[in-house]
């Protein structure tokens, strides 16, 4: 090997370590992906939070496109979010769907009463029967599902300004196009 | 306080400590020991979502405490060890097993490494091979005498005590 090779080759592999550190301090290394992007929803049929005559099922995710939200009522992050969901329900381009999860119903109802409801239905999941098969491990996630009900992405964490503008805004324009 | 009250107090709060640790394992009933074994086997393979470094045997955590029940209801409908996790993998994804999988993807994670001990390996067994083939040369005989008159103390100026 040449002399100046010699030399540089340490340099090289420390600049790559370096290289693959800073990448690492941009990932978020808790964030588990789903391994149902490009799935169908999962089958499941609950009663609605607040009507409970009333059942929320897998066909209530087709036809449109929905953000299915999963939230609970002791979930600090899921007020948080509440306003940007509040802002976004008017939005005639998708449907917000709630998955109240593993919370009671009278807690989640007052939430709702105090903030405001921008959910189209809301799944009511006090036991976890559904939310295992999302894969739901926290709250809040938010599905996004397509109109042909196939779940194309999982949002790990509140919705904010930044989350919709670079991710959730274009994604739904392109579902949209898509047709 | 009295001391009788601290001692008191301080019992109370070893005894639920310990009692918090144990509670959500008892309340699993089995037909037999080799089901049991077989259930805390299976749930030290997966691992806690909410608390990633532990298995679900070990976490506390609210989740764990679901996908435990979830494990032990399907044991008790007779499913095998492989399609329990193979339920949870294809919800959860390769992460909620507790060893990573051999897979393609896993390659780097499971021989980088080894690769890298033998790369470093390599470039040690060099430097020493190298070290080797280079020998003293050793003293030229003009040099050899030299170093006996010094040795003797006679031409030489290396003399402290004078």
């Amino acid at each position: 090997m040449s002399k100046s090779l010699r030399f540089l080759l340490p340099l090289i592999l420390f600049i790559g370590l370096a290289a693959l550190l800073v990448y690492g301090l941009g990932t978020d290394p808790s964030k588990v992906p789903s391994p149902l992007i490009g799935k169908p929803v999962p089958q499941f049929s609950l009663p609605d939070l607040t009507d409970s005559a009333r059942t929320v099922s897998t066909e209530d995710l087709r036809g449109k496109v929905s953000l299915v939200n999963v939230w609970a009522s002791w979930c600090s992050s899921c007020r948080a979010e509440h306003a940007s969901l509040m802002a976004l329900s008017s939005n005639p381009d998708f449907q917000i769907v709630g998955l109240n999860w593993k919370d009671d119903a009278k807690d989640a109802t007052a939430v709702l009463q105090m903030s405001g409801n921008p959910y189209a239905m809301i799944a009511y999941d006090p036991d976890n029967k559904v939310g295992i098969d999302w894969g739901v491990y926290g709250a809040p996630e938010t599905f996004v599902v397509d109109q042909h009900g196939i779940i194309r992405y999982k949002q790990i964490g509140p919705i904010d300004k930044t989350v919709w503008d670079e991710t959730l805004a274009p994604l739904i324009a392109k579902l949209k196009a898509e047709g | 306080m009295p001391p009788l009250i601290k001692t008191l107090a301080l019992a109370a709060g070893l005894f639920a400590v310990t009692s918090a640790g144990a509670f959500t394992l008892e309340e699993f009933k089995f037909d037999n020991p080799q089901q049991e074994h077989e259930f805390r086997e299976l749930i030290g393979k997966l691992r806690c979502l909410v608390c990633q470094n532990e298995s679900l045997a070990a976490s506390q955590a609210d989740l764990a405490q679901d996908l435990r029940n979830e494990v032990y209801k399907m044991m008790q409908e007779g499913k095998s060890q492989q399609q329990v996790l193979d339920f949870l993998v294809e919800r959860y994804g390769d992460f909620v097993l507790y060893d990573p999988p051999l897979k393609r993807s896993t390659l780097v994670l499971w021989f980088g490494p080894f690769v890298l001990i033998g790369i470093g390996a390599l470039f040690m067994a060099r430097a020493l091979l190298r070290k080797k083939k280079a020998p003293d040369p050793g003293l030229s005989d003009d040099d050899r005498e030299r170093l006996q008159q010094l040795l003797a103390g006679q031409g030489g100026k290396a003399d402290h005590s004078s």
